[in-house]
Protein backbone atom coordinates (compact mmCIF):
# COMPACT_ATOMS: atom_id res chain seq x y z
CA UNK A 1 0.00 0.00 0.00
CA UNK A 2 1.26 3.45 -0.87
CA UNK A 3 2.23 5.56 2.08
CA UNK A 4 1.65 9.26 2.41
CA UNK A 5 4.98 11.09 2.34
CA UNK A 6 5.28 14.76 3.20
CA UNK A 7 8.47 16.71 2.55
CA UNK A 8 8.63 19.96 4.52
CA UNK A 9 10.84 22.70 3.08
CA UNK A 10 11.80 25.34 5.61
CA UNK A 11 14.98 26.97 4.29
CA UNK A 12 15.72 29.45 1.51
CA UNK A 13 17.74 28.28 -1.52
CA UNK A 14 21.50 28.74 -2.13
CA UNK A 15 22.57 29.87 1.36
CA UNK A 16 22.63 26.24 2.46
CA UNK A 17 22.36 22.91 0.63
CA UNK A 18 19.04 21.92 2.25
CA UNK A 19 16.69 23.14 -0.50
CA UNK A 20 18.57 21.40 -3.30
CA UNK A 21 18.99 18.19 -1.30
CA UNK A 22 15.29 18.12 -0.45
CA UNK A 23 14.43 18.44 -4.13
CA UNK A 24 16.76 15.56 -4.99
CA UNK A 25 15.18 13.36 -2.33
CA UNK A 26 11.66 14.23 -3.51
CA UNK A 27 12.50 13.25 -7.09
CA UNK A 28 14.09 9.98 -5.98
CA UNK A 29 11.17 9.23 -3.68
CA UNK A 30 8.67 9.98 -6.42
CA UNK A 31 10.07 7.08 -8.44
CA UNK A 32 8.81 4.65 -5.78
CA UNK A 33 5.14 5.28 -6.48
CA UNK A 34 4.18 6.74 -3.12
CA UNK A 35 1.64 9.45 -2.31
CA UNK A 36 3.97 12.46 -2.15
CA UNK A 37 3.21 15.98 -0.93
CA UNK A 38 5.45 18.99 -0.46
CA UNK A 39 5.01 21.82 2.00
CA UNK A 40 6.81 25.15 1.91
CA UNK A 41 6.82 27.00 5.21
CA UNK A 42 8.91 29.77 6.75
CA UNK A 43 11.82 30.81 4.54
CA UNK A 44 11.13 27.69 2.48
CA UNK A 45 8.62 29.73 0.47
CA UNK A 46 11.59 31.59 -1.04
CA UNK A 47 12.57 28.40 -2.89
CA UNK A 48 9.74 29.02 -5.34
CA UNK A 49 10.34 32.70 -6.19
CA UNK A 50 10.27 33.56 -9.88
CA UNK A 51 13.19 35.07 -11.80
CA UNK A 52 15.99 33.38 -9.91
CA UNK A 53 19.26 33.99 -11.74
CA UNK A 54 22.39 32.45 -10.25
CA UNK A 55 24.85 33.37 -13.03
CA UNK A 56 26.81 35.74 -10.80
CA UNK A 57 27.14 33.47 -7.74
CA UNK A 58 28.49 30.41 -9.53
CA UNK A 59 25.82 28.01 -8.28
CA UNK A 60 23.34 25.92 -10.23
CA UNK A 61 19.91 27.52 -10.55
CA UNK A 62 17.69 24.58 -9.59
CA UNK A 63 14.44 26.56 -9.49
CA UNK A 64 13.28 25.32 -12.95
CA UNK A 65 13.26 21.77 -11.56
CA UNK A 66 10.19 22.53 -9.43
CA UNK A 67 8.13 22.85 -12.61
CA UNK A 68 9.00 19.21 -13.42
CA UNK A 69 7.44 17.90 -10.21
CA UNK A 70 4.07 17.44 -11.95
CA UNK A 71 5.68 15.04 -14.44
CA UNK A 72 6.85 12.95 -11.48
CA UNK A 73 3.27 12.82 -10.24
CA UNK A 74 4.03 15.16 -7.37
CA UNK A 75 0.84 17.17 -7.61
CA UNK A 76 0.29 18.48 -4.09
CA UNK A 77 2.40 21.50 -3.17
CA UNK A 78 1.22 23.23 -0.02
CA UNK A 79 2.23 26.84 0.64
CA UNK A 80 1.62 28.25 4.09
CA UNK A 81 -0.28 31.52 3.76
CA UNK A 82 1.11 33.08 6.94
CA UNK A 83 4.69 32.47 5.82
CA UNK A 84 4.08 34.30 2.55
CA UNK A 85 2.42 37.23 4.30
CA UNK A 86 5.17 37.60 6.91
CA UNK A 87 7.63 38.02 4.04
CA UNK A 88 5.58 40.50 2.04
CA UNK A 89 4.98 37.92 -0.70
CA UNK A 90 1.91 36.75 -2.61
CA UNK A 91 1.36 33.73 -4.87
CA UNK A 92 2.16 36.02 -7.83
CA UNK A 93 5.75 36.17 -6.62
CA UNK A 94 6.04 32.39 -6.89
CA UNK A 95 6.28 30.03 -9.82
CA UNK A 96 3.02 28.69 -11.19
CA UNK A 97 3.28 24.90 -10.82
CA UNK A 98 0.90 22.61 -12.70
CA UNK A 99 0.31 18.93 -13.40
CA UNK A 100 -1.64 17.09 -16.10
CA UNK A 101 -4.52 14.87 -15.03
CA UNK A 102 -4.41 11.58 -16.93
CA UNK A 103 -8.00 10.79 -15.92
CA UNK A 104 -9.36 14.03 -17.40
CA UNK A 105 -7.75 13.99 -20.85
CA UNK A 106 -4.51 15.49 -19.48
CA UNK A 107 -6.22 18.63 -18.26
CA UNK A 108 -3.72 21.02 -16.70
CA UNK A 109 -4.33 21.61 -13.01
CA UNK A 110 -2.71 23.77 -10.34
CA UNK A 111 -0.31 21.96 -8.04
CA UNK A 112 -0.03 24.77 -5.53
CA UNK A 113 -2.48 24.82 -2.65
CA UNK A 114 -2.41 27.93 -0.51
CA UNK A 115 -3.32 26.86 3.03
CA UNK A 116 -3.46 28.44 6.45
CA UNK A 117 -1.22 27.20 9.25
CA UNK A 118 -4.22 25.46 10.83
CA UNK A 119 -5.14 23.74 7.55
CA UNK A 120 -1.54 22.64 7.04
CA UNK A 121 -1.54 21.16 10.54
CA UNK A 122 -4.46 18.94 9.47
CA UNK A 123 -2.61 17.88 6.30
CA UNK A 124 0.47 16.96 8.36
CA UNK A 125 -1.73 14.95 10.67
CA UNK A 126 -2.78 12.70 7.77
CA UNK A 127 0.78 11.74 6.77
CA UNK A 128 2.55 8.43 7.40
CA UNK A 129 6.05 9.81 6.92
CA UNK A 130 7.26 13.41 7.32
CA UNK A 131 10.72 14.48 6.24
CA UNK A 132 11.86 17.99 7.14
CA UNK A 133 14.57 19.95 5.35
CA UNK B 1 35.38 55.48 12.88
CA UNK B 2 33.09 53.96 10.30
CA UNK B 3 32.26 50.30 10.26
CA UNK B 4 31.05 47.97 7.54
CA UNK B 5 28.76 45.23 8.84
CA UNK B 6 27.97 42.16 6.77
CA UNK B 7 24.93 39.99 7.52
CA UNK B 8 24.48 36.64 5.76
CA UNK B 9 21.43 35.19 7.52
CA UNK B 10 17.73 35.59 6.84
CA UNK B 11 16.07 37.97 9.35
CA UNK B 12 13.26 35.43 9.71
CA UNK B 13 15.53 32.57 10.77
CA UNK B 14 17.84 34.26 13.26
CA UNK B 15 18.12 37.49 15.25
CA UNK B 16 21.43 38.37 13.61
CA UNK B 17 20.06 41.18 11.47
CA UNK B 18 18.18 42.70 14.40
CA UNK B 19 21.30 42.59 16.60
CA UNK B 20 23.36 44.17 13.86
CA UNK B 21 20.93 47.04 13.30
CA UNK B 22 20.78 47.61 17.05
CA UNK B 23 24.55 47.85 17.40
CA UNK B 24 25.41 49.68 14.18
CA UNK B 25 26.30 53.34 14.77
CA UNK B 26 25.29 56.36 12.77
CA UNK B 27 27.17 56.60 9.48
CA UNK B 28 28.03 52.92 9.33
CA UNK B 29 27.01 50.59 6.52
CA UNK B 30 25.20 47.26 6.67
CA UNK B 31 25.81 45.08 3.62
CA UNK B 32 23.34 42.23 3.20
CA UNK B 33 24.80 39.13 1.56
CA UNK B 34 23.70 35.52 0.93
CA UNK B 35 20.41 34.78 2.78
CA UNK B 36 20.75 38.16 4.48
CA UNK B 37 19.41 39.84 1.34
CA UNK B 38 15.83 38.90 2.23
CA UNK B 39 15.88 41.65 4.87
CA UNK B 40 15.97 44.22 2.07
CA UNK B 41 12.64 43.25 0.50
CA UNK B 42 9.48 45.30 0.96
CA UNK B 43 6.46 44.49 3.07
CA UNK B 44 7.97 42.57 5.99
CA UNK B 45 9.11 43.24 9.54
CA UNK B 46 12.76 43.68 8.59
CA UNK B 47 11.78 46.43 6.16
CA UNK B 48 10.46 48.46 9.08
CA UNK B 49 13.77 48.07 10.90
CA UNK B 50 15.56 49.44 7.86
CA UNK B 51 13.14 52.35 7.57
CA UNK B 52 13.61 53.25 11.23
CA UNK B 53 17.40 53.20 10.99
CA UNK B 54 17.70 56.11 8.57
CA UNK B 55 21.17 57.09 9.76
CA UNK B 56 22.63 53.76 8.63
CA UNK B 57 23.45 52.95 5.00
CA UNK B 58 21.99 49.70 3.73
CA UNK B 59 23.45 47.84 0.77
CA UNK B 60 22.66 44.53 -0.88
CA UNK B 61 25.00 42.29 -2.83
CA UNK B 62 23.35 42.21 -6.26
CA UNK B 63 24.41 38.71 -7.32
CA UNK B 64 22.86 37.23 -4.15
CA UNK B 65 19.61 39.17 -4.68
CA UNK B 66 19.43 38.09 -8.33
CA UNK B 67 20.04 34.45 -7.44
CA UNK B 68 17.08 34.55 -5.07
CA UNK B 69 14.75 36.27 -7.53
CA UNK B 70 14.15 39.29 -5.26
CA UNK B 71 15.95 42.08 -7.09
CA UNK B 72 12.61 43.52 -8.19
CA UNK B 73 11.27 43.60 -4.63
CA UNK B 74 14.00 45.55 -2.87
CA UNK B 75 12.88 48.34 -0.55
CA UNK B 76 13.55 51.97 -1.46
CA UNK B 77 16.87 53.43 -0.44
CA UNK B 78 18.73 50.13 -0.63
CA UNK B 79 21.88 50.39 -2.69
CA UNK B 80 22.79 47.39 -4.85
CA UNK B 81 26.50 46.63 -5.18
CA UNK B 82 28.42 43.98 -7.11
CA UNK B 83 31.53 42.12 -5.92
CA UNK B 84 33.76 45.07 -6.85
CA UNK B 85 31.41 47.35 -4.92
CA UNK B 86 31.81 45.02 -1.92
CA UNK B 87 35.58 45.49 -2.11
CA UNK B 88 35.14 49.26 -2.38
CA UNK B 89 32.99 49.25 0.77
CA UNK B 90 35.67 47.33 2.65
CA UNK B 91 38.27 49.89 1.59
CA UNK B 92 36.08 52.90 2.39
CA UNK B 93 35.34 51.83 5.97
CA UNK B 94 37.78 51.72 8.86
CA UNK B 95 36.82 48.22 9.91
CA UNK B 96 34.61 45.28 8.97
CA UNK B 97 32.35 43.31 11.27
CA UNK B 98 31.08 40.05 9.79
CA UNK B 99 27.95 38.90 11.64
CA UNK B 100 28.23 35.14 11.22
Amino acid sequence: MAKKFMYINRKPPYGTIYALEALEVVLIGAAFDQDVSLAFIGDGVYQLTKAQNTDAIGQKNFSPVYSALGDYEVTKVYIEKESLEERGLTLDDLQHLVWEDEDEDWAEKDSIRLVSRAELADVLDEQNVILSF
Amino acid sequence: MTMLHTVNESPFETKTFESCVGLAKKGSTILLIEDGVYAATTGNSAADMIKNASDINFCVLGPDAQARGIEGKLAEGIKVVDYEGFVDLVVEHDSVQAWL
